[in-house]
């Protein structure tokens, strides 16, 4: 027998990968969770039938989430993670000594329940005493918060099932507003490879355009992800990704990275022709 | 088998329209259907039809249930002709829709309004008081019929049952708009619904909180009211051609509101008490809820509602209405002067609600301003000078509306939604009136009544000119 998990990226278009086993699978009150024991990409957890992360590639992920930002903006104490409750970006953080607190916030309990058990490595950092886990909407959480974050990183679903509010407007504004004067938010952006993503990752980027003074995209390859190749959003009150930079203070930390350098920092955010025309077409 | 068609409609199953099938979905298009001995008629009902009207009775606690397809507006247009004659009088609210006064033009009775009591921090019309209703009996004796809405728009309830026993011994009957009530009908803390409270007719939207398919709606009777003159009277302007889609709506809703219904409703009305304290706590804005019950004029309120005045904020309700179509992709059901409304049903998440609370809060950051120079809405006293109808078939001008002070209007003036008629057929036009009319145009509510789109220019009465 042959087990396979298949994910559609597009109606038309759909990425397997052969499982070994099924080990976990739960209805939450908000999706469903499964995580697969799998040859090629190790441990895969995926919400609603889309992947989340894979053993083997959420490196590249969880870098350049935490990193990219943490490059850039010298006084990062007050951390805010929307979504994440699989812990990987929380992880990353955790090496930073500078922050003093990271707030977590997650709708659904039962994927940091399961994380924790089927994705130890991953959630190992979530009892970091500086982390603090809130099962809360995001929405209400962050509203009631102004101006006390020095970064806020929006690790979200897509932007068709429950993690829809995390791509509006209100939603960006309620961020920018929980932000310090000099605050950054990083988020998934999602691929702008396939129309209906690329749809999607314009519709959001107007929206952040529209509400920070600064906002750039960069771009990772995922093999996991939609048509393997993923971007994120930097937006930012006062910090320029790459003039701001701290290209010798962030190496001077001594953090040993997969993925992130501060040399590939600045490659990533040259984008190809047809993406910076998209992006300028919402701008 | 399936039976072969031979009959209307011309699709025949969908078959002879392949687009519209593929986008209705053959289920849906295959129960469009004429008229037949096994599905029974409308217009005569004596076997399925009958049987899912004697159903809704018994789910509404209604001696009858009328199975309706032009919406709620037919709803109320046949209460009212049902009780009311050429030059009958019937008192009522003007607040009301303009449904109810449509149905004033096409039987000629004449409206006796009741100045509902206004509240004047939010600028909206409440509900009637007991005390009104009695003196409006009194001074009217010949009134034939009282009609109440339960609730208004807002969700503002008057103290029905006293009503409908004042009007009862006065020999008139009570009617109840209940087109923003169906929920009444299914919920433990939700206020009287008319056919409880002994009214004799109520139409109910099934189509706002109960969930069936637009344009169909319930009419109800108490057992005072005969059955057969109304179905009479309905058929007179109701379609021959009753839809079996709508037909089927109001069944299979009525059967969920039964089953599940009183669950449903506690929940969304646990949704809207958390909303109202949410957007509360925001700041600027205040969303209404039950404080307002004053025993009177607010007998009750209806806890899902989900209302909120805006103009603490330096914006009108029709404003904040645009910026979160706009700007937050939010659709609410409506916007005036000094509030808006945010409509909850059975088809609301807790999700959703954190959206809309989010926007509201984002709104006032970015754009609260002095609410210095914004109106107050206030309820504007009309006076009637003629029937409805008799200024509406009236020969009549079309004049500049700057100039029209002082005449009388032969046609409609509202804002849309609410569609309550800020001028009526029939009622002079004040100062006051035109000023508030210019205001609404200025802030963006949408306009509807007067045959001229841009409204304007209006139709006044030719002798007054």
């Amino acid at each position: 027998m042959e087990l396979w998990f298949s994910e559609f990226h597009t109606p038309d278009v759909k990425h397997s990968i052969r499982v070994h086993r099924h080990l976990y699978s739960k209805k939450s009150p908000y999706q469903q969770i499964d995580i697969y024991e799998t040859p090629e990409f190790g441990r895969v957890l995926s919400l609603d039938g889309n992947v989340m992360l894979t053993e083997r590639d959420e490196f590249i992920y969880d870098e350049m989430m935490t990193h990219v930002p943490m490059a850039v903006h010298p006084n990062i104490r007050d951390v805010l993670v929307i979504g994440a409750g699989d812990g990987g970006v929380v992880k990353e953080l955790a090496r930073y000594q500078s922050i003093e607190k990271i707030d977590l916030v997650e709708m659904d309990e039962a994927v940091v329940e399961a994380c924790r058990i089927y994705l130890p490595e991953n959630a190992s950092r979530l009892d970091d005493r500086r982390v603090h886990i809130y099962f809360d909407n995001a929405l209400r959480f962050i509203r009631r918060r102004t101006d006390c974050y020095d970064l806020i990183i929006v690790d979200s679903n897509d932007p068709y099932g429950p993690s829809e509010s995390y791509f509006t407007r209100e939603f960006y504004g309620i961020c920018y507003n929980a932000l310090r004067e000099d605050g950054i938010m990083v988020n998934q952006q999602g691929s702008p490879f396939y129309q209906h993503d690329a749809e999607a990752m314009k519709r959001s980027h107007m929206r952040i355009v529209n509400t920070f003074p600064i906002s750039r995209v960069y771009q990772a390859h995922i093999p996991t992800y939609a048509a393997g190749y993923w971007l994120f959003g930097f937006a930012s009150k006062k910090y320029h990704p790459m003039d701001d930079l701290r290209f010798e203070q962030w190496k001077a930390l001594g953090l040993k990275t997969k993925y992130y350098t501060p040399r590939l920092h600045r490659g990533a955010f040259y984008l190809p022709a047809f993406l910076e025309r998209m992006l300028e077409e919402v701008e | 088998m399936r039976v072969v068609p031979f009959d209307v409609p011309g699709h025949k199953r969908g078959r002879g329209n392949p687009e519209l099938t593929r986008f209705l979905g053959e289920q849906c298009i295959s129960i469009d259907v004429n008229s037949m001995k096994p599905l029974d008629n409308l217009c005569h009902p004596i076997s399925v039809i009958q049987e899912a009207e004697e159903l809704a009775a018994d789910a509404f606690g209604a001696a009858h249930a009328f199975l309706m397809v032009g919406g709620t507006t037919s709803s109320v247009q046949t209460m009212v002709l049902s009780t009311c004659k050429r030059g009958d009088k019937i008192i009522l609210p003007r607040n009301v829709h303009r449904s109810v006064i449509n149905a004033l033009v096409l039987c000629g009775a004449i409206p006796v309004y009741v100045n509902p009591e206004g509240d004047h921090r939010l600028g909206i019309s409440l509900g009637m008081k007991r005390e009104q209703v009695a003196r409006a009996i009194e001074k009217h004796p010949d009134a034939v019929a009282v009609l109440v809405n339960n609730p208004t728009y807002y969700g503002i309830c008057s103290d029905l049952k006293a009503i409908v026993e004042m009007a009862h011994a006065a020999g008139m009957y009570c009617l109840a708009d209940e087109a923003h009530g169906t929920h009444f009908y299914f919920g433990d803390n939700m206020p009287l619904t008319a056919m409880a409270a002994g009214a004799d007719m109520a139409a109910v939207s099934m189509h706002k909180s109960g969930g069936s398919l637009t344009q169909s709606s319930l009419l109800l009777i108490g057992p005072g009211v005969p059955k057969g003159h109304v179905r009479q009277i309905i058929n007179l302007t109701q379609t021959t051609s009753g839809s079996y889609l709508l037909m089927s709506s109001l069944d299979i809703s009525r059967r969920n509101l039964a089953l599940r219904g009183r669950e449903v409703f506690e929940q969304v009305s646990k949704m809207a008490e958390y909303a109202r304290e949410e957007v509360n706590a925001i700041g600027g804005y205040y969303a209404f809820g039950e404080e307002l019950i004053n025993g009177d004029s607010v007998f009750d309120f209806d806890p899902t509602k989900l209302s909120i005045h805006t103009r603490d904020i330096g914006l009108a309700g029709i404003e904040v209405y645009d910026l979160l179509r706009d700007e937050y992709d939010i659709q609410i059901e409506f916007g005036d002067i000094g509030n808006i409304l945010a409509y909850l049903s059975i088809g609301d998440r807790p999700q959703e609600l954190e959206r809309l609370v989010s926007a509201l809060a984002e709104i006032r950051r970015r754009y609260q301003q002095d609410s210095t120079g914004l109106m107050n809405q206030e309820y504007i006293d009309p006076e009637v000078v003629m029937s409805p109808q008799a200024a509406f078939y009236a020969d009549k001008k079309s004049i500049p509306l700057e100039d029209s002070e002082g005449c009388i209007c032969s046609e409609f003036v509202m804002c849309y939604p609410p569609g309550i008629p800020i001028l009526a057929p029939g009622e002079r036009i004040t100062r006051e009136i035109l000023d508030y009319i210019e205001y609404a145009k200025e802030k963006g509510c949408s306009m509807t009544g007067p045959e001229d789109p841009d409204i304007r220019m209006i139709n006044i009465l030719q002798e007054e000119a």
